[in-house]
């Protein structure tokens, strides 16, 4: 019966029962704009994206060109446009992949303990221990640079983070009273991860995700620089940024606008993560 | 009382607003007044607002709360009124605070003479030296052992109730004219506690301070306090000396809080008790500990040779302070801490030792019931899912079958079925507990090891839970184990009486006879301890010191 009169009226998160303050909403918006951009690129772009199209370099914003043009006379507009499908799908294609990941064997181990624990735990923080750059510059030298090496490298990168984050989470749920009820219960590894201790942890969990997402957009664009990331003449934002660092000195607005895009994507994830909508649980009303 | 109160309370009100932006009243209009010297009571069940009023005293609210109206006064200054910074130089000087967890108050990587004379450095009010002097005073006063060097520890080195003592000794080293306690005492044995009180007590008189003391033990409060005020749902119900509440109650509420306190002597089990039945659970020479395991045995040895027989349908009891091993011996027969020799026969079966290896029909026979009912459910789960799962894990009904079964489950533990649909953090400790209690249900068990399931709950609402124990025993021909630190709660739920003290099982005898026939010293010292509902008990109370001296590591 409630549902037939929640149907009635508008689904906005408060008629849903949800709490989303207005940072979390603003948040939202900003990711879905980028999201729609990376999407419909192609359709959007007033130039070919490696075209020469001014015959100055950083040229300042215009009718023509509203966000000026880059050190060759290219579209910095239509650059943008199209760096927002590799920086959004490739950063957010390996911070799933590093997240679910880390999690999800931080909290076998954690559950697990013993020799498990151990061997893990020091395999993969040998594996921090090589220095992230250097990993992806062996690996794109040994297999070459394509979308699903970078994709897999960089999150084979920020990996035995989060797992050291995740681990360090569920040990400390794993003592909890309601973990040791299920085990008493005989219950098997996969239901006391998945349902006792991941519920527990998914609030820092989503912290830790928005924060690597932002660390995989810099070293992205980290790769680009050294050619070993997205190709040209296509490119990231990190790499906008990089190609038209010279212009910093001129006031070009080729190297302003990349890094506002940077800005606000990996800005609008933290102020979404930080404001997710909570369900109401005062139900007295 | 006398013509001028030091602390005066009118009208006052204090308010939080929840997630749904709903404003709701906590505390609703109190007024009551404090003497110079006077040591006055709230009591009352959790969530009755006791605690809520004693903070406000020194202007201080939790997190979303506010104070809405009224007047406070503390001597001439109206707390109410002050900003923010005139409170804090108020505090430590004219009214200080001992919390309810000592343990949780200190800071554990710094000494403790850093810690208590802290007031006295954040309001300069007298050089360092004479601080130090001053805390070894109090450390005597207190009567704590080694008053010298004791500052020169660190929290971890010292028992539980030598750290309530030293709190309360850095809450008195500003010389406040108020001191509030906050329950200092539930946290501790019954042992413990009566140092501690007497401690405090004798301070208190000795320097003339008024005090407020937060309780839901109306027989700890009858040793200490000159007045108690008796809190429900925010709102003052009765006033009184202590032995005119004690004596002639006027309030029904104040009323029931007095019943509470009656032993209500258990009827053996109706059952007849054959005698070649086989017992339902059977322990042999049981050995457990905990750390590393070297040469088949743990490094930490607690339980050491337990024996006892359960039968059918009879309730045994297990007592004995922190750290006699009770708990470990209810982890160890569920299996949780594997036993590193012994027997466990359940039903004449014998039992794996570690649960990893028993069949889930084993493990659906003995359920566990925990402590603390908030950290035993999932906050993560709706009730319904916590109730479903052993439903659907031991029963494999489906989800129907599991709704309509948990709506039983709900009902058998006395809850409107609505309440499936909430989170644990919810529910009140009292639903908690029964929630802890239904899921155990859920597995249809034959036996359950109840571990200290009404230490952490109110005296009211711990004996409705008691009553609903005795019920389900009718309905559902269960046998308990439980363990309690409370002999009263003992006394009346159980047949027979097994005192542990460091892992061993010094006594054991027919719950009704324990108080006139218990023999070993220990039994005797834990039995005098338990308070009385009695203003002179503490006063009177005299315990052979050998014994003290012999079974406690104060």
């Amino acid at each position: 019966m409630s549902e037939k009169s929640l149907s009635l009226r508008l689904p906005t998160p408060r008629n849903l029962g949800y709490s989303f303050n207005w940072v979390g909403r603003i948040g939202l918006m900003i990711i879905l704009f980028w999201g729609a951009v990376a999407i419909f690129g192609p359709w959007l772009t007033p130039y070919p994206v490696g075209e020469i199209v001014d015959w100055d370099y950083f040229g300042p914003m215009s009718d023509k060109f509203w966000m000026g043009t880059d050190y060759l006379g290219r579209d910095i507009l239509s650059r943008i446009i199209m760096g927002a499908r590799y920086t959004v799908g490739i950063s957010l294609a390996s911070v799933t992949l590093a997240c679910t990941g880390g999690v999800i064997l931080g909290m076998v181990a954690a559950v697990a303990g013993g020799w498990f624990d151990t061997g893990l735990s020091r395999l993969l923080d040998a594996f921090n221990g090589i220095p992230s750059l250097l990993f992806g510059l062996v690996v794109v030298a040994a297999v070459g640079s394509s979308i699903p090496v970078l994709v897999l490298t960089l999150a084979a990168i920020y990996l035995p983070g989060s797992y050291r984050f995740a681990r360090a989470l569920a040990v400390n749920v794993n003592t909890m009273d309601f973990v040791t009820v299920a085990r008493a219960r005989g219950e098997r590894t996969p239901y006391l991860i998945l349902q006792e201790i991941f519920p527990n942890i998914l609030g820092p969990v989503l912290a830790d995700l928005g924060l690597r997402f932002v660390f995989i957009v810099l070293v992205l664009s980290g790769l680009s620089f050294l050619g070993l990331g997205v190709q040209p003449p296509n490119a990231d934002w990190g790499a906008l940024v990089r190609e038209n660092i010279e212009g910093l000195s001129l006031g070009a607005p080729a190297v302003v606008f990349p890094s506002i895009a940077i800005a606000s994507l990996t800005i609008s994830v933290n102020m979404f993560i930080d404001n997710l909508p909570t369900k109401i649980r005062d139900r007295s009303e | 009382m006398t013509a001028a109160p030091l602390v005066s309370v009118r009208g006052l009100t204090i308010g939080a607003t929840t997630d749904a932006g709903r404003k709701v009243k906590i505390i609703k209009g109190v007024d009551f007044d404090i003497a110079p010297g006077e040591i006055v009571a709230l009591i009352g069940e959790s969530g009755s607002g006791k605690t809520t009023i004693a903070l406000s005293l020194m202007g201080h609210t939790r997190t979303g709360c506010e104070i809405t109206g009224g007047t406070i006064r503390l001597g001439d200054d109206d707390i109410t009124a002050m900003d923010e910074r005139a409170r804090s130089g108020l505090r430590g000087t004219a009214v200080s605070y001992v919390p309810q967890s000592a343990a949780a108050a200190f800071n554990p990587s710094q000494r403790i003479m850093q810690q208590v004379i802290e007031i006295s450095a954040i309001h300069k009010l007298m050089p360092r030296p004479e601080a130090e002097k001053k805390a070894v005073e109090l450390f005597r006063a207190l009567a704590l052992p080694d008053p010298e060097t004791i500052g020169h520890r660190y929290p971890h080195q010292v028992s539980g109730g030598q750290l309530q003592r030293l709190s309360a000794a850095m809450a008195l080293i500003g010389d406040p004219q108020l001191v509030i306690f906050d329950e200092p005492t539930t946290a501790l044995d019954v042992t413990t506690q009566i140092e501690v009180l007497r401690a405090f007590k004798s301070v208190m008189e000795k320097g003339g301070m008024a005090g407020v003391y937060v309780s839901h033990d109306l027989a700890v409060v009858a040793q200490i306090a000159d007045r108690i005020i008796v809190l429900k749902g925010g709102e003052i119900q009765e006033v009184g000396t202590t032995q005119q509440i004690l004596d002639a109650p006027a309030h029904p509420y104040t009323q029931e809080l007095l019943a509470a306190f009656e032993p209500v002597p258990h009827e053996l089990a109706q059952i007849e008790h054959r005698p070649h039945e086989r017992p339902i659970l059977e322990i042999q020479h049981l050995y457990a500990g905990y750390g590393p395991v070297r040469n088949g045995e743990p490094q930490l040895k607690i339980l050491k040779d337990v024996n006892f027989k359960l039968q059918r349908g009879r309730n045994l009891g297990v007592i004995g302070e922190s750290g006699s091993g009770k708990s470990t011996l209810a982890r160890a027969i569920a299996g949780i801490v594997p036993a590193y020799r012994g027997n466990i026969l359940f039903d004449g079966r014998e039992q794996h030792l570690s649960l990893a290896d028993r069949s889930k029909d084993d493990l659906r026979r003995a359920q566990m019931v925990f402590q603390l009912a908030d950290t035993a459910l999932n906050p993560a789960q709706s009730i319904e899912k916590i109730l479903g799962r052993p439903l659907y894990f031991y029963h494999g009904m489906n989800s129907r079958q599991r709704e309509a079964r948990v709506i039983e489950l709900l009902d058998m533990v006395r809850l409107p079925a609505a309440l499936r649909h909430r989170l644990p953090g919810e529910l009140s400790g009292g639903q908690k507990q029964r929630i802890n209690l239904a899921r155990a249900l859920a597995a249809e068990p034959e036996l359950i090891l109840c571990d200290e399931i009404t230490s952490a709950l109110d005296t009211v609402v711990a004996a409705a839970i008691l009553d609903l124990l005795k019920e389900l025993q009718r309905e559902l021909n269960l046998s308990y184990l439980f363990i309690s630190h409370d002999l009263s709660t003992v006394e009346s739920i159980c047949d027979d009486v097994l005192v542990m003290y460091k892992g061993e099982v010094v006594e054991a005898l027919p719950a009704a006879q324990m108080s006139r026939d218990a023999s070993h010293g220990y039994s005797r010292l834990l039995i005098s301890s338990v308070p009385q509902l009695d203003t002179g008990w503490l006063a009177g109370l005299e315990q052979d010191p050998e014994l003290v001296a012999a079974f406690s590591d104060r």
